[in-house]
């Protein structure tokens, strides 16, 4: 075959082998990935959704750090099943200030895309520390440790920064008071608490860990895990306005 | 070229680059380990300063050594760089053992949760990254830049590219496994699966694989055989497609210089779709084409049989590595992106099945008129086991895309069987197949110390594997149909938790299912080993396959 010899072209020299090989593995990824960067229904801002409160925001690194995601989707699926057991279908616009997202692959436990408000902080308290205590059948590990570890969060206005850099609309006020704000979100009698609110208008304001003396990792963990999912209303929504 | 007839020589300019650049390296390290807050990066910055001290004394002595080994000329007259590759081969056994362990210590955790401990280090959730790293990276990754040193070496009758810089790739990469491991642990991690070291280890990967690249690229530049051999376009497009994706996926802004945290520049839906494109490539070019070049190398050398097709191989050649790019978006079926994305995904992915079975077919064929070695050579066997595992889960990878299908497959334990499948059956068995080769030929031995023992070794894996996917496909597809069951009166039947406790026996058998398999590594472990050590088991009959392939390799 005429075509077939012409490769040999190709095995005699490794840097036109490189070069083809290069343009060939850059058509997929182009075609499929540049795109979503303009369409309209990945882009698209959604009434409610606004970037996490420093406290959430350092709740989310520790849930990361824990390798949460790797038994934990956050990405409810368009099927009957998942509808009816998780609640309305994940949006883009829902992880769009995630930075990474947190979808995930596997679900050794249950989706957590709306776990926010599902249970008490209580309930969450003893599931983190003891699963077992709220869920018998669970193969989930413990967390005791998040009780006693302080929140290290003197630093939280840069990690706001680079979110605004990257993308996530943090106003600049938003940044420079991230340390108070995140004192501010576990005591609704703080002085803060008004500027605060005004910042984040959704935000859940109380002390997360049951334990107002101290600022811990356990306090930030709870205060991502209940409002995952909560800032779109969906109520708002009128299904039956599409129907034809 | 008559370079290569000399005995190979370090020179002094390069050494003294490098030193000078590795003392860079250090008084940064110091610079980190000084002012940063976190724990885990101040360890890091003390490891990385160890092995960059280590680092200039082995070059400083790199000529002396090169003079104690005294290099021998094939008798094509090239001095091969043999020792690299014997590191290789030992440091792939020992990172395959680590890397089933902690799986299979995961896999007891699962049916057993109180194994957790409950403390952060032993918790699942950072030994899954610990798991996948070290049998993705640490131990596939170790075959491949090993049997990719051994077949560019051979196939182009030339020596290894440099002096200095094999061994930076060698020990830079095993330093970027001890990072990335005792990051997890320390709770250092990106949480994007298979690409969780922080920015600093990525650039500290970058560096090495870059070098790798040059050293295989300038390697294949002063071959003297006119034509690039088929296995070496595999591992070309392995190492180039690797750098990419690793370069796109890991853009990422740390919160400092001294801080292991970063946010990735990508969110939401863009990011899922370039974490999947990056994912599904790790395993369609590291997991596949890398080792599809081990296949085309010594699955033709071990049958003493010429590939089947030359002409299937360029032609599976082209369109896997086209197609495969493509198949990412399956991981993302009925999710937030865009449903023609999701589509694009599927067909792409269906069709890849026919470059896989392309490859598949070649490598099979290749036994034509050899099949009887089957009977006779346990060694050729695992080769070939693998290759049939490898069609059959590009078989079921296809399927499994499927949108339909993978509405009831994925987050479930399907996908782990599926994984496991290739992994365990192609991955490591065409690896283990690899490492049965090698040693013998490079500590020019007559054969391997016991062929018995690799027969025991594949009886006892291979039961091992099949207890391991059957478990997962019924734990998988179980919990599938349960997670969407609905009762007569249209509620649905199970709560989750049901569908967890319903997995436990699964779990079980998955897990001894791992047992085994370790079993089988740590028999190979012992034989190679034992084939180091010069020893013989003696074995009467059959006649010792080894002795014929080792006497020819020996000869090349």
């Amino acid at each position: 075959m005429k075509l077939l010899d012409k490769h040999s072209i190709l095995e005699k020299n490794p840097i036109i082998l490189l070069i083809g090989i290069v343009l060939m593995i850059s058509v997929g990824g182009l075609v499929e990935i540049v795109p979503l960067f303009y369409l309209e229904n990945t882009i698209e801002k959604v009434e409610g959704m606004r970037p996490y409160t420093p406290l959430e925001l350092a709740g989310r690194s520790i849930y990361m750090r824990e390798g949460c995601s790797n038994c934990h989707s956050q990405m409810i699926r368009s099927t009957r099943d998942e509808v009816e057991r998780y609640g309305h279908y994940s949006l883009a616009a829902e992880s769009m200030y995630d930075h990474p997202q947190l979808w995930g692959s596997k679900r050794n436990g249950p989706d957590l895309a709306r776990v926010g408000n599902k249970y008490s902080d209580e309930w969450h308290r003893e599931h983190l520390i003891k699963p077992s205590s709220v869920v018998p059948e669970t193969i989930m590990p413990g967390y005791p440790f998040l009780a006693e570890a302080d929140l290290k969060f003197s630093k939280i206005d840069i990690d706001l920064k680079v979110n605004q850099m990257i993308g996530v609309p943090y106003s600049d006020e938003q940044v420079t008071n991230a340390v108070a704000d995140l004192k501010a979100q576990l005591d609704e009698d703080s002085d803060d608490y008004d500027a605060f609110i005004e910042r984040y208008p959704s935000a859940q304001v109380r002390d997360f860990d049951g334990n107002p003396d101290e600022i811990t990792e356990l306090d930030a963990l709870i205060a991502y895990l209940q409002m995952l999912g909560t800032l779109v209303d969906f109520s708002l929504y009128n299904e039956t306005e599409n129907n034809r | 070229m008559t370079f290569q007839n000399n005995p190979p020589t370090v020179s002094k300019l390069a050494q003294s680059l490098v030193i000078a650049c590795m003392g860079i390296g250090i008084i940064f390290a110091i610079l980190v380990a000084a002012k940063t807050t976190s724990g885990a990066m101040q360890f890091h910055a003390f490891i990385f300063m160890t092995a960059l001290t280590t680092g200039i004394i082995a070059i400083i002595n790199l000529s002396g050594r090169i003079e104690d080994e005294a290099p021998v000329k094939s008798p094509s007259g090239v001095f091969y760089n043999n020792n690299i590759i014997k590191y290789g081969v030992i440091a792939s056994a020992f990172w395959g053992i680590v890397g089933f362990l902690v799986g299979d210590i995961l896999a007891w955790q699962l049916a057993f949760p109180v194994l957790n401990f409950d403390l952060p280090w032993t918790n699942f959730g950072r030994l899954r990254p610990l798991h996948t790293s070290a049998v993705v990276f640490a131990f596939g990754g170790n075959v491949l830049i090993a049997t990719s040193f051994y077949v560019v070496q051979r196939t182009g009758k030339a020596r290894l590219a440099g002096e200095i810089a094999p061994w930076f790739v060698f020990w830079g990469y095993q330093l970027f496994i001890v990072l990335a491991a005792t990051g997890y642990l320390l709770g250092v991690t990106q949480a994007k699966e298979y690409a969780e070291p922080e920015w600093y280890v990525d650039i500290w990967l970058t560096i090495v694989w870059v070098t790798y690249l040059l050293v295989f690229i300038g390697t294949l530049w002063r071959r003297r055989e006119p034509h690039i051999y088929v296995a070496n376009w595999f591992y070309l497009a392995f190492i180039v497609t690797v750098a990419l994706l690793h370069l796109v996926n890991n853009a990422t802004i740390p919160v400092s210089f001294v801080e292991p945290k970063s946010y990735t520049i990508f969110a939401g839906v863009q990011d899922a779709l370039t974490q999947w494109w990056y994912a599904h490539n790790a395993v369609g070019f590291f997991l596949t084409a890398g080792f599809l070049g081990i296949m085309y190398y010594f699955v033709p050398k071990r049958a003493e049989r010429p590939v089947y097709s030359y002409r299937l191989s360029i032609v599976h050649f082209w369109s896997i590595i086209f197609l495969y790019i493509w198949a990412g978006p399956h991981h993302l079926h009925y999710t937030a992106l865009p449903d023609w994305a999701q589509t694009l995904g599927m067909t792409f992915s269906i069709m890849l099945w026919m470059p896989s079975w392309g490859g598949m077919i070649n490598g099979l064929m290749t036994l034509s008129g050899a099949w009887d070695k089957l009977r006779t050579d346990p060694v050729l066997k695992m080769l070939v086991v693998s290759v049939a595992f490898y069609g059959m889960s590009t078989f079921e990878g296809p399927l499994m895309s499927i949108k339909a299908v993978n509405g009831l497959s994925h987050y479930t334990d399907w996908t782990v069987g599926h994984v496991h499948s290739g992994a365990l059956g192609w991955v490591a068995y065409v690896s283990f197949g690899a490492l049965y080769c090698l040693t013998p030929w490079l500590w020019n031995r007559k054969g391997l110390y016991s062929l018995k023992l690799v027969n025991i070794h594949f009886w006892v894996s291979t039961v091992g594997i099949l207890l391991y996917i059957c478990a997962m496909w019924v734990s998988g597809i179980m919990q599938g149909l349960m997670w969407r069951a609905y009762t007569d009166l249209g509620f649905l039947e199970y709560s989750f938790v049901e569908t967890v406790a319903a997995m436990q026996p699964y779990f079980i058998i998955r897990a001894v299912g791992g047992l085994l398999f370790i079993i089988g590594g740590l028999v190979m472990c012992y034989n190679l080993w034992r084939t180091i050590l010069g020893h013989s088991a003696d074995e009467k009959a059959p006649e010792n396959i080894d002795n014929a392939i080792a006497a020819q390799a020996l000869g090349e």
